[in-house]
């Protein structure tokens, strides 16, 4: 069997791609950003609700795409809900760091997410996998607004 | 010409280096030529002899070199010319590609002719080059679109074609081959029939040019443009064939050195066709290639290949459809490429799983993005063949793709 293959698609993200965890949409009081990708047309449709210190209090995402963007994005919305900001800051250049640099002892504060530094080997994967933290690095900077973010930049 | 002996597709392996390597500790299973096609050595050569031997501007130098470039450069032009059967070499625009193509003419004959309330007939199963141009269009003129619709098995509601094709359509333009389902368009019917209302017809043959035979008199169409990397040729040439009447009404798109008669401070006058639409120095080396490619595959000859690759395409979906959770779309009837989606696995994580054995596939909306949502498809993953592919690499794909069922499940 192909280790690269091995690390990429871990049983955890695998799992967490067939069964994505917190998939559903929040209505009232949620930052809404849509994010797409559009040289392979992965999207996602991703809610935050802000506590009052601007701490991530809970979040949602609706969206489709291959097992690393689903995977990464259920994986996320696990360990994000319930932080300050500081940590999610610390934890969206964690993870952009992990997927695409050669980081020997990703933080502990990313937890299973660090499964994901497979990726790392498949640069042209690296959009699937920051497509949900570019989402909500997208409603962090949006506010209160709906909005909309490309991996492809604008 | 055509071949006098049976092709010995095997040995043709041997034109193209390329193929001739591992991936991933893997020997290579080149399966994307619908992307791009691979080049056989003669064209690779043909390349270098020129910069080594011929290189100088064309069409004005009073040189030995400039000379011979600029009969190397026309010798491709005539070459393309007979290769689809034009009525005259000045029918023939080199440019950069097919999208290239499309926009010369959205930009010339688009310009000059449509008028608001004028409606540019597409088809669903269009390639974005085929549509974004004429969006563009009508943007600037006040046209508007219209398709003719893609049924489930692939093919196009024929049975639309004459409500769609109103006296307003001024342009019908239609790919030959879609990229995506593989699906043979009619395309002498949709001419004759675009021509009946009076419209002007364009075909897309950047799936078909390098695949199957074609005479644009015989079709009957106005317009045709092709890509040269997809038919053996190297990156960034193309040719686009114009009717000569049409051509000359057009206005020159580009503007500059070698399209031109005299040019005072003021104004300028322009040359005919295929000049006028030439600005610049031209992409003399790659037309060169892509003279070299339509020789080598005049060869083989377009019908022996054409065969060839449908069978590898037939054969593939047969072998696709025993897969449990398979679906193949387009049409049996079809050229030779497979779209199909997996239950297990999304096309980008097949695309990944099978790259690490080797196998170059295609996943994703293949730019027809319109048509996957039609569909309700994230995208596919497509296989493409080419007269170097065989029927072995065709079962050594379907072990690739049965364990990439059980990995994903």
């Amino acid at each position: 069997m192909n280790n690269e293959l091995e690390e990429l698609y871990q049983q955890v993200i695998l799992d967490h791609s067939k069964r994505p965890r917190n998939m559903g949409e929040i209505t009232e009081g949620a930052v809404h950003v849509h994010g797409d990708n559009p040289s392979c047309g992965d999207e996602i449709h991703l809610h935050v609700k802000f506590g009052a210190d601007g701490g991530v209090e809970d979040l949602k995402f609706t969206g489709q795409g291959c097992a690393i963007s689903q995977a990464s994005a259920s994986m996320m919305t696990l360990k994000v809900k319930g932080k300050n900001r500081a940590d999610t800051q610390t934890m969206l250049q964690a993870f952009h760091d992990l997927v695409t640099k050669e980081v020997n002892d990703p933080p502990k504060l990313l937890g299973d997410l660090r499964l994901l530094q497979g990726v790392r080997r498949f640069p042209q994967r690296v959009k699937c996998a920051m497509l949900a933290w570019r989402a909500l690095e997208q409603a962090i900077e949006a506010g209160d607004k709906e909005s909309e973010v490309s991996t492809e930049g604008t | 010409m055509q071949p006098t002996t049976e092709v010995n597709w095997q040995s043709i392996r041997e034109d193209f280096p390329i193929l001739h390597q591992e991936v991933h500790g893997k020997p290579l299973i080149y399966f994307d030529s619908a992307a791009s096609s691979q080049k056989p050595r003669a064209v690779i050569d043909a390349l270098r002899h020129y910069y080594e031997h011929d290189h100088a501007n064309v069409h004005r130098g009073l040189h030995v070199l400039s000379t011979r470039a600029t009969e190397a450069y026309e010798a491709a032009r005539a070459k393309v010319a007979t290769y689809l059967n034009a009525a005259s070499l000045d029918e023939i625009i080199f440019t950069r590609g097919t999208t290239e193509g499309i926009n010369l003419v959205a930009n010339t004959w688009g310009v000059k002719f449509l008028r608001e309330g004028d409606v540019i007939l597409l088809t669903e199963m269009e390639h974005h080059s085929n549509l974004v141009p004429w969006q563009m269009l009508a943007e600037r003129t006040g046209a508007r679109l219209r398709f003719v619709p893609v049924r489930e098995d692939g093919t196009l509601e024929l049975g639309m074609l004459d409500s769609l094709l109103t006296s307003e359509v001024k342009l019908f333009s239609f790919t030959h081959i879609s990229n995506s389902l593989g699906t043979i368009n009619p395309v002498a019917e949709l001419c004759a029939a675009a021509r009946a209302v009076g419209a002007v017809s364009f075909v897309d043959a950047a799936q078909s040019a390098g695949h199957v035979p074609i005479d644009v008199q015989a079709l009957g169409c106005d317009f045709l443009a092709l890509s040269g990397h997809k038919m053996c040729g190297p990156t960034g040439i193309g040719a686009l064939y114009g009717r000569a009447e049409l051509l000359d009404a057009m206005p020159p798109w580009h503007g500059g050195g070698e399209m031109i008669l005299s040019v005072t401070y003021e104004r300028a006058t322009y040359k005919k066709a295929p000049g006028k639409f030439e600005a610049g120095t031209p992409n003399i080396a790659d037309a060169i290639g892509l003279g070299a490619a339509i020789d080598y595959i005049e060869s083989i000859g377009r019908a022996a290949i054409f065969e060839h690759d449908a069978q590898l395409a037939s054969y593939a979906q047969r072998r696709l459809e025993e897969l449990p959770g398979v679906r193949v779309m387009g049409p049996r009837e079809r050229a030779g490429l497979v779209g199909f989606v997996m239950e297990a696995a999304h096309p980008h994580d097949l695309t990944t799983y099978a790259d690490q054995y080797g196998l170059a596939l295609r996943g994703g909306h293949h730019c027809n993005q319109p048509l996957m949502r039609k569909f309700g498809l994230p995208g596919t993953t497509r296989a493409s063949f080419y007269f170097y592919n065989t029927t072995e690499e065709i079962d050594r794909m379907m072990e690739i793709l049965e364990n990439a069922v059980r990995f994903f499940a």
